[in-house]
């Protein structure tokens, strides 16, 4: 406990006071527990599985993990947008003090959009491709009740102007087809952003966009969120991006969050067997020397879950416990290289310093589960 | 953007319609029967001589393709010739019968889509729940149905035992307002008379549920699965994300991108409401130009044969084309992509 009291006291003056408090004031979205179902023949499909998250005002927070983690779940369900069959069987989402879960319909209507924005991962499927965009953003200014009439054509154009789309005014008498990828996603963005939300849940948003795209995109959120003071829960794979834009990360295994911690830590110094699979997947640019070791298998049928831990069937170093014995996330006592770190004052403003990992290798300071 | 694009499809009609003209002037001179006989009957007091002079008279004794030539640049300027069986103009015996037509298929029309768009929307919101499996054994019903069957079952129904409804003519003749349009509904509503616009509906009601009914039912299906399909899309979450009402969601973006391609279906089953009315104006006495085209096929009076087909014919093209104008309005990518 006095490493995270040092640390704190770092914190304050090595990053501008405001943001920091920003930071490390209450967080505005925190997930508890959350579990979502989808009901299929076979049986209940555990995609969401008891996942605790928090993300604070002008934080990025990413979710990582591969296709079919749940990751996507996790995000629908914070909106309460998970399509049928799937259903919240549990938990809280607490956002701004409420209970979103807790919230009628038309309560929680009105936080879409206007308190909490999505951004979804194709732009081309996420706007209507029968109207234009202009349409499509001044109905969302309408609704949110942000502007009417000529005052929400305004306000949609200045939103086009703000999210970089080169002549505003024209373009919103586009159709959707007729915009790039990366305009399109500018457009979402645009929507996303028109009911000045405090959370930014972006689902894959680079995903279907080339690389050169990717970058252009995750910059326009990182200038929206530092402009607007926006938290932003990213869902992604990607962990170039995550390594570039998040602040804190948490991996997602099977429905479950297996670790979580500052992004320098995750990608410097992952603990999870998974996570350092994961980041073994991705090629090093000019180093072909380095070898890329996929991680063989794939995520286990969540219809009957592995009895112990979820990754120990996929896991190089899985001993006969973890075959048996579901590992807690625990909070992980600080390593060489993080008191290193934090000695010398190293973006320590990224994402704190609490780390929990989800592994029998890691048996962590006791306590504290999630 | 779109005149051109209508502009274009309509051009395109042209060579369909020469071929359509082609196909039912050989098929009437093919079939079986000779006109000169039916028109003189069992008179039997015709000598060769008139008999050839008739036949001159209307020309049926010259080459088939002359007489195509002739058909067809007549047909061009709307005159389709003298009715064999009546002895007046095609075109006035057409005219004087196809505001009835008109105005039963207008019902039936607007009685199916009334049904069939929430109908079909409903079912797909919830599918496979209780109201989607109702709709699914009534649309089924609907299709399957012969239009004769479910006509009289109607008649008999509510016409014979409850006396609701009439059950056969287009009003009380007693009752008739003058002629304008000739659509009576809309003759009584222009001479503000009430009684007689009650009596020209409740003559229209069984005959165009009985033509509605099929129709209702493909369109149900066709709005449900073409529903299902738009609601699993990404733009429709993205709508609820930002906040839309769900009526707005469902209603606006959801339906719209639903009836692209549901409008096709509708064109066809319209096409097949006017032309398919022959058996259920014949059931209904409903004097429209099913009736009439029955009647004429009887009395092998090809020129108002060929007209009617030839009506027809036109009628669907005319119906393709709009939805084709429909569809490109509902949806730019179509205007593109066809243009």
């Amino acid at each position: 406990m006095s490493v995270d009291v040092r640390h704190e006291a770092l914190q304050t003056v090595t990053k501008p006071l405001q943001v920091e408090e920003r930071r490390q004031g209450a967080p505005i979205l925190a997930v508890k527990k959350l579990r979502t179902c989808f009901d299929t023949y076979r049986g209940q499909v555990r995609a969401v599985d008891g996942i605790s998250l928090s993300v604070r005002p002008g934080e990025t927070v990413a979710l990582v993990g591969e296709s079919g983690c749940g990751k996507s779940a996790a995000a629908l369900s914070i909106m309460r947008l998970v399509p049928p069959p799937g259903r919240i069987t549990g938990g809280q989402v607490i956002f701004d003090g409420q209970d979103l879960l807790a919230l009628s319909r038309a309560e929680m209507r009105r936080i879409r959009g206007r308190r909490i924005a999505m951004v979804f991962q194709d732009p081309l499927t996420a706007l209507n491709p029968t109207l234009r965009v202009g349409a499509q953003l001044v109905e969302t200014l309408a609704t949110q009740g942000a502007a009417r009439g000529r005052a929400a054509r305004q306000r949609a154009v200045a939103l086009l102007d703000a999210v970089g789309i080169p002549a505003a005014a024209e373009r919103m008498r586009a159709y959707p087809h007729e915009l790039s990828g990366g305009m399109r996603q500018r457009v979402v963005i645009a929507m996303a952003i028109a009911g000045q939300p405090d959370l930014v849940i972006a689902d894959e948003p680079t995903t279907a966009l080339d690389v050169t795209l990717q970058a252009q995109i995750m910059e326009l959120l990182a200038k929206l969120k530092e402009e607007r003071g926006l938290a932003i829960l990213l869902i992604t794979h990607d962990l170039g991006i995550v390594a570039n834009f998040a602040d804190r990360a948490a991996v997602m295994y099977a429905g479950q969050i297996v670790a979580e911690g500052p992004v320098a830590d995750l990608v410097r110094e992952p603990l999870h067997p998974y996570a350092r699979g994961l980041l073994r997947c991705v090629p090093r640019l000019g180093r072909p020397d380095v070898p890329i070791h996929p991680i063989h298998g794939s995520v286990p049928d969540m219809v009957a879950p592995p009895a112990g831990c979820r990754f120990a069937p996929r896991c190089p170093e899985a001993m006969p416990q973890c075959r048996q014995e579901m590992p807690v996330l625990k909070r992980q006592p600080p390593t060489a290289r993080t008191i290193r770190q934090n000695s010398e004052g190293e973006s320590l403003a990224r994402g704190g310093t609490v780390r929990r990992v989800r592994c029998h290798l890691h048996p962590g300071e006791g306590g504290n589960g999630r | 953007m779109w005149v051109r694009f209508v502009g274009r499809r309509l051009w395109q009609t042209a060579p369909v319609l020469i071929g359509v003209s082609l196909i039912v002037f050989l098929t009437m001179h093919l079939t079986p029967g000779d006109p000169i006989e039916h028109m003189l009957g069992r008179a039997g007091s015709v000598t060769r001589a008139q008999i050839e002079e008739l036949r001159a008279h209307y020309a049926l004794d010259r080459p088939l393709p002359t007489q195509y030539a002739l058909f067809l640049g007549k047909a061009v300027t709307g005159d389709f010739g003298p009715s064999y069986s009546q002895g007046r103009p095609v075109v006035e015996v057409i005219t004087e019968r196809l505001p009835a037509t008109l105005e039963l298929t207008l019902f039936a029309f607007v009685i199916a889509l009334a049904v069939a768009i929430p109908a079909g929307a409903l079912a797909a919101l919830r599918p496979h729940r209780l109201f989607d499996r109702t709709a699914t054994v009534v649309a089924l019903l609907g299709v399957s149905m012969p239009g004769f069957w479910l006509g009289i079952v109607l008649m008999i129904l509510l016409g014979l035992r409850l006396h609701w409804l009439p059950i056969s003519g287009r009003i009380d003749w007693a009752l008739a307002p003058e002629s304008i349009t000739g659509m009576n509904t809309v003759d009584a509503l222009l001479a503000g008379d009430g009684a007689a616009l009650r009596s020209a509906l409740a003559h229209l009601i069984l005959p165009a549920i009985t033509m509605a009914a099929p129709m209702a039912a493909m369109v149900t299906r066709m709005v449900r699965s073409s529903m299902i399909g738009v609601l699993g899309q990404d733009f429709v979450q993205f709508a609820r994300a930002r906040g839309l009402p769900e009526w707005r969601v469902v209603g606006k973006h959801a339906l719209r991108n639903a009836l692209v391609p549901t409008v096709n279906i509708v064109a066809i089953q319209t096409g097949m409401l006017l032309s398919g009315n022959m058996v259920i104006e014949a059931v209904f006495q409903y004097p429209g130009i099913g009736k009439l085209a029955v009647d004429a096929i009887a009395a092998a009076d090809y020129p108002l044969v060929q007209a009617v087909v030839l009506l027809y014919a036109v009628s669907y093209v005319g119906l393709n084309l709009a939805a084709d104008g429909i569809q490109a309005v509902l949806d730019p990518r179509v205007r593109e992509a066809r243009a």
